[in-house]
């Protein structure tokens, strides 16, 4: 039976999400503002006889994780901006390796050190992949504490259905804020499909070996190419996204994750004012949901994107609408959170064309 | 008679070897190193349950040669996977199989905390005091003096830091039981290294903690020297800074005779 609803923080309902999912192994290291997770699960986990590690590193977290995955255990870690830096290399492997796992990051103000508010600035890293080589990891985007939870389903079936690490980003705001949630029925992990590639001991069977060193050029070529169409598959078949209020818009609005929650008041606030704005929300933020994107975008025309980072979201929407509708485009970066009133204004402005917020973009 | 009734084998591969060849070089301590992890598997009846980690260096494809399941580990973090896999599957053998650049240097965190964690896996530690992969740099346990292609003139302390002994060091941490150092190097010191890795296996049995064997290897081919004089080397020279024998020890176990 799915949960009572529950008032719950945005990091403890990834964790318990988590678990419902079959996650049975979490390993991760401190970092603000996503503590409240692994602190939750350090506990929890234990109650359903799963492991809790806190590592030594990012690197040795994210590598416990693989180790775990590669024994055929759903697992989990879970960071912020920095920490997710250090954790490519061992993304990159599994990538390689194709091994299912899932990477929590709860975004902060950077580059470097940065602080520790709220941020949209590892857009790029997520879906540009920022470990070595030719893979794409499947990103979700949440803009809430129920879809939190849904999605962190959805990205344990995701990776393992594909065998690759799929990456759940959120932000510092979202993993604080407490909001109502309903849980999905715990999965019985007796239940889930086996992994006949997963590492139990030779009994009864040939070795196994998982690796992605394929020194051969003709073979690495072959894997690249088998992964690209597992790639290929995922955009045709995993794109996500929502739209609001876009039947009648003369304007579309793009955001993803807490900006769409900001945008989304703004919305309301200029409806209030007689003005047809609507939202245009990208859930996957690899796959992107391209092609919807840019059949909407060229019907309505106009194309206001808002985002917590400098212009990296917005690169995927010039590349989905080109020239198809005008684009203008307001970031904020550095942890600053606009008030609804604020994006109310760029809006207007993209309204206008006057570029008092924001900036008209040239495609 | 057959054939069969009329000779014993007395002498085979490994089940857990691969009948294959190795790229290793002639002379190289790794390829008796994977005999006798294999033969004390094999001995030990451990192969079906055993999940091995190889480093990435000479031994990266160790994957090969090795007759049971294995995963590939990014340089150095060979413990942290073990480590999540020993987690996930305590009752599976847990082994890594790493050199001195991967354990010593680039995964010195995750050498140490693992075994301070006193995580139920075996390591083999094969040294070398060379980067032997990528063609004769130096590595973290090259000796004072000794020549590498980043050490022109032998590893000087002022320019290049010292040798560092990670057995010695770690064997400080609580959750280790069991570390040897051992040679490969004679005949005789192969036997005591045999024994050994039987050892730190048996700890793992015994879910009595961390356990790991220190084995100096000769690598001719980056040491420039033959492969008899490489033997030579490792049981004059390399022992004056990783002296042999038993580092700690604290299994209760009473040696058999």
């Amino acid at each position: 039976m799915p949960s009572e609803k529950m008032l719950m923080r945005g990091s403890h309902v990834v964790g318990e999400a988590a678990v419902r999912a079959g996650c049975r192994f979490y390993a991760g290291y401190p970092i603000t503002p996503q503590n409240e997770l692994p602190e939750y699960l350090s506990s929890r986990i234990l109650e359903v006889g799963g492991t809790f590690i806190q590592g030594e590193s990012e690197i040795a977290s994210i590598n416990m994780v693989l180790g775990a995955a590669s024994a055929g255990m759903r697992a989990l870690t879970s960071s912020s901006s920095p920490g997710i830096a250090l954790k490519q290399e061992g993304i990159s492997y599994m990538a390689g390796q194709e091994l299912p796992g899932v990477v929590v990051n709860m975004m902060r103000g950077g580059p470097g050190l940065g602080n520790i508010a709220p941020s949209g600035a590892d857009y790029f890293q997520a879906t540009r992949g920022g470990g070595n080589g030719d893979y794409r990891t499947p990103v979700l985007a949440p803009a809430g504490c129920q879809e939190l939870a849904d999605m962190t389903f959805v990205a344990f079936d995701l990776a393992d259905k594909y065998r690759t690490p799929v990456m759940i980003l959120g932000d510092g705001l979202m993993g604080q804020v407490m909001e109502p949630v309903v849980f999905p029925d715990p999965i019985d992990v007796d239940k889930l499909p086996g992994k006949e590639w997963a590492l139990t001991g030779c009994k009864g069977r040939e070795p196994r070996a998982l690796f992605s060193m394929l020194l051969n050029v003709n073979i690495l070529y072959q894997h690249n190419l088998h992964l690209q169409e597992k790639y290929d598959e995922i955009t045709a078949k995993e794109q996500r996204w929502e739209t609001i209020l876009t039947d009648d818009a003369d304007l579309l609005v793009v955001a993803y994750g807490s900006p769409a929650r900001i945008a989304e008041s703004a919305i309301e606030e200029l409806r209030a004012e007689g003005i047809a704005a609507g939202l245009f929300r990208p859930i996957t933020l690899w796959p992107y949901p391209t092609i919807p994107l840019r059949n909407l975008a060229a019907k309505i025309g106009k194309v206001a994107v808002f985002e917590f980072s400098m212009g990296q979201m917005l690169e995927d929407v010039i590349l989905s609408v080109g020239d198809r509708a005008e684009i203008y485009f307001h970031g904020v970066p550095g942890g600053v959170v606009p008030t609804p009133s604020d994006v109310a204004q760029f809006l207007r402005s993209a309204l206008k064309g006057d570029a008092k917020v924001g900036r008209r973009i040239e495609t | 008679m057959s054939a069969e009734a009329a000779y014993k084998k007395v002498f085979g591969r490994p089940e857990s070897l691969k009948d294959t060849y190795t790229h290793y070089c002639p002379g190289c301590g790794h390829s008796v190193a994977h005999r006798l992890v294999a033969e004390c598997l094999d001995e030990m009846g451990l192969r079906e349950e055993t999940i091995g980690v190889p480093p990435v260096g000479c031994a990266v494809l160790a994957y090969n040669y090795f007759n049971f399941d294995m995963v590939e580990a990014p340089h150095g973090r060979a413990l942290a996977v073990a480590t999540g896999i020993k987690r996930a599957r305590p009752e599976k053998f847990v082994l890594t199989y790493q050199g001195d650049g991967d354990l010593a240097a680039i995964g010195t965190a995750e050498t140490v905390h693992a075994a301070n964690r006193g995580e139920e896996i075996s390591t083999i530690f094969i040294n070398n005091a060379i980067y032997g992969m990528t063609g004769g740099q130096m590595a973290p346990t090259t000796l004072l003096g000794q020549e590498a292609t980043t050490a022109p003139g032998g590893r000087d302390p002022k320019l290049h830091g010292r040798p560092i002994d990670i057995s010695l060091m770690i064997s400080h941490c609580d959750g280790v039981v069991y570390i040897e150092r051992c040679s490969l190097a004679s005949l005789k010191h192969i036997r005591q290294a045999k024994k050994a890795v039987k050892k730190c296996f048996q700890v793992q049995v015994d879910r009595l903690g961390f356990a790991m064997v220190e084995l100096l290897s000769p690598c001719p081919t980056n040491w420039k020297l033959s492969p008899k004089d490489s033997w030579a080397w490792v049981n004059e020279v390399m022992v004056k800074t990783y002296p042999l024998g038993v580092i700690k020890d604290t299994t209760g176990y009473e040696d058999k005779k």
